[in-house]
């Protein structure tokens, strides 16, 4: 069967919404870009632990911290759910973990922002889950099979972190005056960095159209923007707080809000590597994995003289 | 006569062309892969939900309590080495399924039978 054949079968089967499994014959492309988006969902769950590491040993109370250690948990896990789906497409782990070291691989760019205040562990729960969810979402629909099966697992668990992040801002904006003021200072800092983490518009975004032809991706990075901005105006006047944006309006005819320009040139300088804390990121991961080399040997050593006093016995 | 089963390098991934291979040149450090399976509770069969690496199996089963069952999913777990994993090819569907297709008769709707028959 020629190519062009296999690659017809191969559409048809993405039009039937047929699952694409591992051992499914797949364009070379198809198999490339789903490791480089599995592998950096991974990657972004991974240092997505570090903003919210940073506050662990200085929430306010007990309850906090336990939901705190609760939700990086579950990051680290869907971060491991996800390597495991990116691997069943012919990469190792370690290539992966090395692409992400080097640089070549990316991860959301959200990360790359400081957590200055407590209030940042609610809205960083609010915003950046929430719109982390509104893709999340679409993708359990994804069309290849190990990773729509993951994002499944990952839906049901995030639900909390969203949750527990409103109802953490909800809690201080009904406090103090310092505590309301720390509140929307948080909001305004993750307002804008959150709506960039749909990516670019869709006029200048490169991967799109071909993912969406292969329904990997199902909706648009602006479609979805949209979908969450609709979304939090409503949920922040429960706050009682505002949006950063002046230009926030409804727009009666397009049955949409519609906002103000995003500053895309902050979006590639985060992007290229020049946000307020890229260097730190990548270095704190890369720590990590050098720091664990002694625990890798020794456990791997550990096994093998396990086997080995069996195999003698 | 075909093989139906052949064997891989781990998990579902074959050697050859069909689903992205390994890369041959890659590191080879990583700690063996394992399927997970799952018995959600009493009653149930095991079911697969993911995989991990782990150095043995006693290892494995720890972190898939950790990855697979945080919020109480599993009352027993399974772990195989993904490298014993055999599979069918999906190419070779069409013959291996080819016996059932036409014995429409092992379908009770098969039978035509009267209205007024009660318990069948």
């Amino acid at each position: 069967m020629s190519v062009h054949n296999l690659e017809q079968l191969f559409q048809d089967k993405i039009d039937a919404e047929i699952k694409i499994e591992p051992l499914d014959w797949m364009p070379e492309a198809y198999r490339k870009t789903n490791i480089r988006q599995i592998s950096q969902h991974a990657h972004s769950e991974i240092v997505g632990m570090l903003p919210e590491g940073n506050w662990i040993s200085r929430a306010p109370s007990l309850k906090r911290k336990a939901i705190l250690l609760a939700k990086v948990q579950d990051e680290a896990g869907h971060g491991l759910y996800l390597y495991s789906a990116c691997e069943t497409l012919g990469i190792s782990r370690e290539e992966t973990i090395n692409d992400l070291h080097s640089g070549r691989a990316k991860y959301s760019s959200i990360f790359n922002y400081p957590t200055l205040s407590w209030a940042d562990m609610g809205a960083v729960g609010w915003l950046v889950d929430g719109a982390a969810i509104m893709n999340q979402v679409m993708l359990t629909r994804t069309s290849y099979g190990p990773y729509a099966r993951a994002l499944v697992r990952i839906c049901k668990e995030e639900s909390f972190h969203q949750r527990q992040g409103f109802e953490s801002l909800l809690v201080l904006s009904r406090g103090s005056a310092e505590q309301r003021a720390m509140c929307q200072d948080a909001i305004n800092r993750w307002w804008w960095p959150a709506l960039m983490m749909f990516g670019p518009r869709d006029s200048e975004s490169t991967n799109s159209d071909q993912s969406m032809k292969w329904k990997i991706k199902r909706k648009t990075n602006d479609e979805l923007r949209q979908q969450f901005i609709d979304m939090c105006v409503d949920q922040v006047k429960l706050l009682g707080m505002t949006l950063p944006d002046p230009d926030l309006k409804w727009n009666a005819d397009r049955n949409h809000y519609d906002f103000g320009a995003i500053n895309w040139d902050e979006f590639w300088q985060v992007v290229k590597g020049n946000g307020p804390c890229n260097r730190e990121r990548l270095q704190a991961r890369k720590q990590a994995w050098e720091d664990g080399v002694w625990v890798r040997e020794a456990a791997a050593a550990h096994a093998t003289k396990k086997r080995e006093r069996a195999n003698a016995a | 006569m075909h093989t139906y089963i052949r064997r891989f390098f781990y998990g579902d991934i074959p050697g050859q062309e069909s689903g992205g291979a390994p890369n041959p040149q890659g590191p080879k450090n990583d700690w063996p892969l394992w399927e997970v399976f799952i018995r959600s509770k009493q009653g149930l069969d095991h079911k697969h939900v993911g995989s991990l690496h782990a150095t043995d199996a006693q290892m494995a089963i720890e972190n898939a309590r950790d990855v697979y069952t945080r919020r109480q999913e599993g009352v027993s777990i399974w772990v195989v080495k993904s490298q014993d994993i055999h599979a069918s090819q999906p190419e070779e569907a069409g013959e291996l399924y080819d016996p059932a297709a036409d014995k429409i008769y092992r379908h009770p709707t098969f039978y035509d039978l009267p209205d007024q028959i009660n318990h069948m």
